[in-house]
């Protein structure tokens, strides 16, 4: 898998905060340092949220580099993009400010979004997706199913991202336009490191739709002063969209949908724990499950300048100022169908395996277990896992030594320089006095 | 390791915590991930485990949830001491629930957790004393 969550290492201090948050336990502390393990991460963006260091960040963005690549540039902003400026009450300027910078077109992932729920609805009369149908809009939720809850990979809707579809057919406009195919770049604006990633690794097409991502508040800082010039009256009205754009925030996916019974779920262990509800069988009586990574939906992600709080109240604001959508044709309904039926369903990645053969596999578990018993389960992340029981999985997969553990070193050289006053330092799993937990509570009180 | 090793896991399910029901179940999903378990047996696992979790929750005041992970099959054992199943036969039968209607509001109670844990499972077996407790075994087999 490739990746656009990465770490400066000279920021880092290893001082472990990311790697409890992190929720499929990608990273571990080594040497003074962390690293992610690259198969089990999913791009979420939480450890970039966390750090106090600032030093894991998403690639970044050269807005400038961008626009000299190619001679005809089209920018795919996505609404979280409107929802960052003060004072702004038309997203007309700010899609101008985009052409002011130097963009040759802009297509709005709004409109795409409203394209690709209409499409949806009438596919899902005459395909059978299995109930609840679950979106595939937010990239780290589809790979969080790819690695971890593989039997629901049945229940996602063909797999691509309004930003797709728009960078999709943004390119056809052009190049029916006239503009030669190697001339065309394509750009998305975006909130967060799943979509960089999607770029070059997108999870539901078999070729790459984009030539690039850029951070939202990397683009912001550029755009603020062109967009202060802008006259209301040499704007080009752009701007379409208007329940499209709701898709930034949870919920605006869902209710773009038509007839849906929908639950909406933001935050990713908020997420985790309703896919676990539907693995088990705990089916909710909804139509349909929209799962968004970050707190509040696409607002939250990590590259926006904003709060999602701030954020979503002012995206109400500009949105209440755009006309209603009118719907699709029946043209650009079909369209967008055969693209959705040119999608492929992801794939089950066996990440968390220990052994490709099973017997193997097993002794490997019981190894694991086994260490676990002998370990102090205090989760101190000293050792630069996030768990007493990851710890003891690296030490099996030689991912650690178990001596990385400071309280199984300590003990021993506690044992070896003969000290049996050595118990009052250790955690219990270490002392060689046994005590009941019932005695040790009497001691406390007396 | 021999034939007959198995993987033992077990869990302690508190009675009457419905918010906690389903952390067996999502503990043993993680153990069968790293065993390369294919996903649709681990499906059939978590199901049968779930609804066994819940009606030890429900219905008898908590037990212990045990599974024994061999290299063909996976034995889950849920055992309670709770009021015990007076005519087993009907609490088979779908939709038959003495759930109380407290417990019904929360959307539990259907009357088809043994029902789903007999569909999904290949084998099953209820051990139920009246007064004593409830003790039930199921099989899924691993395909090959
Ligand atoms: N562990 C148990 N102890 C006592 N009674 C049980 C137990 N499990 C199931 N039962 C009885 O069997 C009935 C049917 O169970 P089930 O099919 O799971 O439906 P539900 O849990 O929705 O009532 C329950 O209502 C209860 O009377
Ligand atoms: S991006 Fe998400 S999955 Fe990847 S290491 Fe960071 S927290 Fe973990
Ligand atoms: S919720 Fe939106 S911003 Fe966050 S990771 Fe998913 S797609 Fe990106
Ligand atoms: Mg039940």
């Amino acid at each position: 898998m490739r990746h656009s969550v990465a770490l400066t290492l000279k920021k880092c201090r290893g001082c472990t905060t990311c790697i409890k948050s992190c929720p499929t336990e990608a990273i571990r502390v080594r040497n003074g340092k962390a690293t992610i393990l690259p198969n089990r991460c999913i791009d979420c963006g939480t450890c970039i949220q966390v750090c106090p260091h600032q030093a894991v960040r998403s690639l970044r963005s050269d807005v400038r580099e961008a626009l000299e690549r190619f001679p005809y540039t089209i920018a795919v902003p996505d609404p979280a993009l409107y929802a960052q400026f003060h004072n702004l009450n038309d997203v007309n300027i700010v899609l101008n400010g985009l052409l002011a910078i130097g963009f040759d077109d802009v297509y709005e992932s709004a409109a795409s979004a409203e394209l690709l729920a209409d499409a949806m609805d009438a596919w899902d009369q005459d395909h059978t997706t299995l109930k609840p149908e679950i979106s595939p809009a937010c990239p780290a939720v589809v790979r969080l199913i790819c690695i971890r809850f593989p039997d629901l990979l049945g229940h996602l809707a063909p797999v691509i991202t309004p930003v797709e579809l728009a960078a999709i057919l943004a390119r056809r406009r052009a190049e029916e336009a006239g503009v030669p195919p190697e001339d065309i770049g394509v750009f998305s604006i975006v909130p967060c490191s799943s979509q960089v990633t999607s770029v070059s690794a997108p999870n539901g097409l078999h070729k790459k739709v984009l030539d690039g991502a850029l951070a939202i508040r990397d683009v912001y800082l550029e755009l603020l002063e062109p967009m202060r010039q802008l006259g209301s009256g040499d704007l080009l009205p752009l701007a379409g969209g208007r329940t499209g754009a709701g898709w930034a925030f949870s919920g605006g996916e869902a209710l773009s949908r038509r007839d849906k019974r929908y639950i909406a779920v933001d935050g990713i262990v908020n997420v985790i724990k309703m896919l676990e509800e539907i693995e088990d069988g705990r089916m909710p009586d909804a139509d349909f499950i929209e799962l968004r990574a970050c707190t509040k939906g696409c607002l939250g992600g990590c590259l926006n300048v904003e709060n999602p709080y701030t954020a979503k109240m002012r995206l109400k604001d500009l949105m209440g100022n755009l006309p209603p959508s009118a719907p699709p044709s029946a043209k650009a309904r079909q369209e967008v169908t055969d693209i959705l039926e040119s999608t492929e369903k992801p794939e089950f990645l066996p990440t968390f395996q220990l052994d490709p053969d099973r017997r193997k596999a097993m002794e490997k578990l019981m190894a694991i277990q086994q260490l676990e018993d002998r370990l102090p389960g205090l989760r101190c992340g000293s050792c630069g896992a996030p768990s007493c029981r990851a710890f003891a999985e690296d030490v099996v997969m030689g991912r650690a030594s178990v001596d990385d553990c400071i309280f199984r070193v300590r003990a021993r050289m506690q044992h070896m320089a003969g000290n049996t006053d050595a118990d009052d330092y250790l955690p219990a799993p270490f002392r060689r006095r046994k005590e009941t937990p019932a005695a040790s509570d009497e001691e406390a009180t007396s | 390791m021999t034939g007959d090793d198995k993987i033992h896991l077990s869990y302690q399910v508190e009675g009457g915590d419905l918010t906690r029901a389903g952390e067996a179940s999502s503990g043993v999903k993680q153990t069968l991930r790293k065993l390369g378990i294919d996903p649709g047996t681990i499906r059939r696992v978590s199901v049968c485990m779930y609804e066994g979790e819940i009606n030890m929750v429900i219905h008898a005041n908590g037990g212990l949830a045990m599974v024994d992970v061999g290299l063909d099959d996976i034995t889950i054992t849920l055992t309670d001491f709770g009021p015990g199943i007076p005519d087993i036969d009907k609490a088979m039968q779908a939709g038959w629930s003495t759930a109380a209607d407290s417990v019904r509001d929360l959307g539990f109670g259907a009357g088809m957790g043994l029902p789903n844990m007999k569909k999904y499972s290949d084998e099953m077996n209820i051990k139920s004393i009246v007064g004593v407790g409830t003790t039930v075994t199921m099989v899924v087999k691993i395909p090959s």
